[in-house]
């Protein structure tokens, strides 16, 4: 079960499993974080910001069970779906790293995805996706300031942090442009008017960066190879073990539920 | 410098509903008011418990002395004249 036939199969369903994925396998990577984060603070802070998005995914997976129409619930969309079949963007599945690289990471995704509920919530054709993101928006707007704010003292901290900050923006930068890539179900549903498009979103990602960089003391990498292939189910190594322990107890015991 | 200088302590006040007045719930580590704003957020309203937030430096808060305790507040234990419950409250005004 390939992208190529799922895509030709329900443009409609995978356009809203892309965003599931997104929220899943990020609030995953914060959930990682859990009794490890720095302080007392931020371990609370980083679980709410990761529940936050779990609960978006949970909408999200039983939404497209209902568009597919083949009694998938959210259970199964987000435990037994093999790697492949994740159509999350790549970013959301880098590794935790350094706080740094974790809060460069939300700030990231966190820019994009506030005004893409925004505008999703304003225009959608979809009146439940629509609903969805109207509480997700008010959502990511705490994970953005929350974030951006980190980025700022992190970059305009001791020289550690600066050097820590920079380097994670070195290194997810590339991953960017996954978000505004606009896969051939996206394009339907864009056309459809379920989803905003996402070029119409860049000047404001792209302004809300700048700011905070600027203030953080930090450079945007230039991109030469912008690195994409999760919209197509193509992930990175890190994916299959970050999946085994999402997915280990629904594989042990079957139909597990609290 | 040391954690304490780097995020020092405050204290947190919530305001559970509006017309209530801010109550101190607790106390936590950040190294500004934003960031202690942020962090009373994700400590202390995980369930609801407010719609406004006070934060104020622990250094900043002017305490009375442990020591002095008696002076201060036994001359009030037998002034039981200044509740108000010499005034016999007719049943219309109901629940004061």
């Amino acid at each position: 079960m390939g992208f190529a036939a799922t895509a030709r199969e329900d443009t409609g369903f995978r356009a809203v499993l892309e965003l599931a994925d997104d929220c899943l396998v990020l609030g995953h990577r914060l959930s990682e974080w859990c009794g490890h984060a720095p302080t007392l603070e931020e371990d609370l802070a980083l679980a709410n910001m990761g529940l936050d998005l779990l609960g978006q995914a949970r909408a999200l997976y039983a939404h497209a069970g209902e568009i597919e129409g083949k009694g998938r619930g959210e259970d199964d969309l987000a435990f037994l779906r093999r790697e492949r079949d994740y159509c999350n963007c790549l970013l959301v599945e880098r590794p935790n790293g350094d706080f740094a690289v974790t809060m460069a990471r939300q700030l990231y995704f966190s820019a994009f995805m506030q005004p893409f509920w925004r505008a999703l919530a304003a225009s959608s054709s979809d009146a439940t996706l629509a609903g969805i993101a109207a509480k997700a928006e008010k959502e990511m707007a705490y994970h953005l300031r929350h974030s951006g704010e980190w980025v700022i003292r992190l970059g305009d901290g001791t020289e550690e942090s600066a050097e820590r900050m920079q380097a994670a923006i070195d290194e997810l930068h590339r991953y960017t442009g996954e978000m505004f890539l606009i896969s051939p179900a996206r394009r339907d549903a864009i056309a459809a008017g379920i989803l905003p498009d996402p070029e119409t979103l860049r000047p404001e990602w792209e302004r809300t960066i700048a700011t905070v960089f600027a203030e953080a003391g930090l450079t945007a990498p230039e991109v030469r190879v912008p690195q994409t292939g999760g919209r197509d189910g193509l992930h990175g190594e890190d994916m299959g073990h970050l999946l085994a322990e999402l997915q280990f107890m629904q594989r042990a015991y079957p139909g597990q539920t609290w | 410098m040391t954690t304490e200088a780097l995020t020092p302590l405050w204290e947190v006040f919530i305001r559970p509903r509006n017309g209530l007045h801010h109550r101190h719930v607790g106390s936590l580590h950040a190294a500004d008011s934003a960031m202690a704003l942020q962090a009373a957020r994700d400590v202390y309203t995980r369930r609801g418990e407010g719609n406004s937030i006070w934060v104020v430096r622990s250094a900043d808060i002017a305490a009375s002395d442990p020591s002095f305790a008696e002076p201060m507040f036994e001359p009030a234990d037998d002034k039981i004249y200044r509740h108000p419950t010499f005034y016999d409250i007719p049943d219309e005004v109901g629940h004061m």
